[in-house]
């Protein structure tokens, strides 16, 4: 049998499992970050190989945002832990009205860990990444023993650009301003919890994560006034409105018949006791404009493909107590209030 | 969605809030009691206060059973927990209802008590199966409708000789709720409370069936229409009711046929009989001490009722002096007339169960109904 003289043992993604050495720096470390990291992310950045990345001159002011990622499970039906924590690092960048130009990722991997489903998240990372034409140009991996992680936790943070004049904030909506959503609710987060309770529907309830950078161009270059952008992650949409309501101080009204909603997730909503309005959603945008503007921003919304379901939902009044308030579909009113703590649903 | 949108038609509803105003006497003013929980939540989120004339107004009674779970009840669970390392499955609302020295079960898990939430009976027994290193502990609570799955899981528990499975049972009667709502002194012998009827509960009324309400109607001369949960079936059944009392009747009628017998689920009534007894008393939060008005399981039963199993002792704790939830409860105060409302007790810091329980009279008023009065100066019906 003759060996290669330059024979180096690679790392065997099919049945390995990550250790301990694989966070102490040495060589297995960098063994992996060559042949799992760098294999998918590889960029003009990362292989500069330096403790940073050296990136070039930015035009513009900055705009960065960071998020953690501890979603379990870490695989569900339209996404996984990966993708999920490059889109929404990516849309927290875009909804600020800065075009997104670099992300950082950092791992915190669980001893034992399968390197197969490592390599899988981070292949959805790359994917997304490359498709959304923003790289992750710089990482960190630790390893913590068995018992003190969940599997994976995935850190990014992410680096854009604004140009003057073009940055959205959620103090500055006004009475008569009206709030447009990109479409259908509560996806993702019944996705998760689908894959939980272990229900299955004859529909499957897919995460709707994508990322947003795109759709939020489009809305630019409408020319519409929009005052704030904000994906509804988690808490939802109830949620979000209520932190811009009393960053702004102003009252909003909301038609709950316009709230677009999928049937399957409606239903699993209904069967588990929760409310669609504060369930996560990882590929949708609340946008609030400038009432005379609201046709135009509408059009653009519906011309791309993620926003094919946007809908006009309500619209801002004054209000001292800047409460969010909804017409129900019976033709009453309620109040959208902020959530307490976790959604626990009803027991009869 | 099949058999739930029919029941939300807002066209519908506009012609019963139309026959419900045309109904009512302006002479006189009505007040119905919604006995659920689940009637509560149902008014409370479609706004169903808004579509009724000012005459008519609804009082949230007793019936969220974690509203009614004695505080010492909680305090055993968490012993459990904490103390004897028991791993406790409990329904979710359960989790945050504040118990003794600062702790609720979800404050436990946070100190490392193994505390799960499940929706189902059937949850803790398959997690029990799953585990036998593990002693689990169902923590049983609800009216009549969790009753029986209760029963199914510990006959199940008993067939399979299951050494590490227990249940912690807190269940209770309906009918010794309303009871004692009628007894009580307001309403029976001062008339400050005006109670002109009572929304019957919908799930409860599937396996109790009509018939035990015909002893309230004929007892005390209140109209009880039981009600389901839809937003319509409240509006039909306030309907009803309000013709009852203008035509002098007091009848049990069911708007609910649907789902609702005279007879109820005589299976399911069965089935409880044979695991449970009653209780010579057992003390309700808010309504003191009722008599035969709990479930304990049965001596045959004993290797599975969790306080047979462990050494627990049943102490009762007096809630805040300031709480007002057992007034509430009874229908006798508003929310509004509680010093602590919305100011130290919210949804986030709840003092009593009424305002941790989404089906709380407090918690459903300061989520869905608080507005109105800020919004609007008019003090006028209850959310």
């Amino acid at each position: 049998m003759t060996v290669r003289s330059d024979y180096v043992r690679p790392l065997d993604l099919k049945k390995g499992r990550v250790d301990m050495s694989h966070g102490a720096g040495g060589k297995a470390m960098a063994q992996l970050i060559e042949e799992l990291f760098a294999r998918h992310l590889g960029n003009e950045y990362l292989a500069q190989g330096n403790d940073g990345a050296l990136l070039p001159q930015a035009h513009g002011r900055l705009v960065m945002a960071t998020d953690c990622h501890v979603v379990s499970p870490l695989f569900f039906p339209g996404g996984d832990i990966g993708c999920l924590a490059v889109h929404g690092t990516i849309n927290d960048v875009a909804v600020m009205g800065a075009t997104p130009l670099y992300l950082a990722a950092g791992f915190i991997l669980e001893e034992g860990f399968p390197l197969a489903d490592l390599d899988r998240i981070v292949k959805s990372m790359a994917d997304a990444a490359n498709e959304a034409g923003v790289p992750i140009v710089t990482g960190d991996t630790k390893v913590v023993e068995a018992g003190k992680g969940d599997g994976v936790f995935i850190c990014t943070t992410g680096v854009g650009v604004v140009k003057p004049g073009e940055d959205y904030a959620g103090d500055r909506v006004l009475p008569g301003d009206v709030i447009l959503l990109s479409g259908h609710i509560g996806d993702h987060g019944m996705a998760i919890m689908s894959q939980r309770e272990s229900l299955a529907f004859d529909s499957p309830i897919v995460s709707d994560s994508a990322a947003l950078h795109t759709l939020i161009a489009a809305m630019r270059q409408s020319g519409a006034q929009i005052r704030v952008l904000r994906d509804p992650t988690r808490g939802g949409v109830a949620t979000t409105l209520n932190e811009i309501a009393k960053q702004s101080q102003v009252g909003m009204m909301l038609d709950e018949r316009a709230i677009p909603i999928r049937p399957a997730v409606a239903a699993a909503c209904e069967f588990l006791g929760l409310d669609p309005l504060y369930v996560a959603n990882e590929g949708k945008l609340l946008a609030i404009c400038a009432a005379a503007d609201a046709d135009s921003l509408l059009a653009a919304m519906r011309a791309h493909p993620l926003g094919r379901e946007t809908a006009i939902i309500g619209s801002c009044h004054p209000d001292a107590h800047h409460f969010v308030q909804m017409t129900t579909a019976f033709g009453g009113k309620r109040i959208v209030d902020w959530l307490s703590g976790e959604q626990l649903p009803r027991i009869c | 969605m099949k058999y739930i949108d029919e029941y939300r038609d807002g066209e519908v509803a506009k012609n019963l809030a139309a026959s419900i105003r045309q109904a009512a006497d302006p002479a006189r003013s009505y007040h119905f009691m919604e006995f659920c929980g689940g009637h509560t939540h149902a008014i409370s989120r479609y706004g169903i206060a808004d579509l009724l004339p000012a005459n008519v107004k609804m009082i949230h009674g007793p019936g969220c059973p974690v509203c009614v779970l004695p505080i010492g009840r909680i305090d055993m669970a968490i012993a459990l927990a904490l103390d004897h390392g028991a791993t406790i499955c409990s329904y979710g609302d359960c989790l945050r209802v504040p118990a003794s020295g600062g702790l609720s079960l979800l404050k436990a898990k946070a100190r490392g008590a193994d505390v799960r939430m499940v929706y189902s009976v059937a949850d803790a027994l398959s997690l029990a199966r799953k585990h036998p290193e593990k002693e689990v502990v169902f923590f049983a609570i609800g009216f009549e409708t969790t009753t029986p799955p209760t029963a199914v899981a510990l006959k199940q528990a008993a067939a399979e000789k299951l050494k590490n499975f227990s249940v912690l049972c807190c269940h209770v009667l309906t009918p010794s709720a309303i009871s004692t709502i009628l007894e009580s002194p307001e309403v029976r012998q001062w008339g400050t409370v005006q109670l002109d009827g009572f929304i019957g509960p919908a799930h409860v009324s599937t396996i109790i069936g009509s018939r035990p309400y015909e002893f309230f109607a004929e007892e005390y001369r209140k109209p009880v229409v039981i009600a389901g949960f839809e937003p319509l079936d409240v509006m039909q059944s306030i309907l009803m009711l309000i013709r009852q009392v203008n035509e002098g009747r007091a009848e049990v009628e069911n708007e609910f046929t649907r789902a609702v017998t005279r007879e109820g689920n005589l299976k399911a009534q069965n089935l409880v009989a044979e695991i449970f007894e009653l209780r010579r008393s057992f003390e309700w939060r808010g309504l003191n001490v009722v008599p035969y008005s709990g479930l304990q399981i049965r001596r045959e039963f004993a290797a599975w009722d969790a306080e047979k199993k462990f050494p627990l002792e049943y102490r009762a704790v007096p809630d805040n002096k300031a709480c007002e939830c057992g007034a509430i409860l009874r229908g006798v105060k508003h929310p509004r007339d509680c010093k602590l409302f919305a100011t130290v007790c919210t949804p986030e810091n709840p003092m009593g169960s009424c305002m941790v329980s989404s089906e709380g009279g407090c918690a459903a008023y300061y989520t869905y109904g608080r507005h109105r009065e800020a919004a609007s100066p008019d003090p006028v019906a209850l959310p």
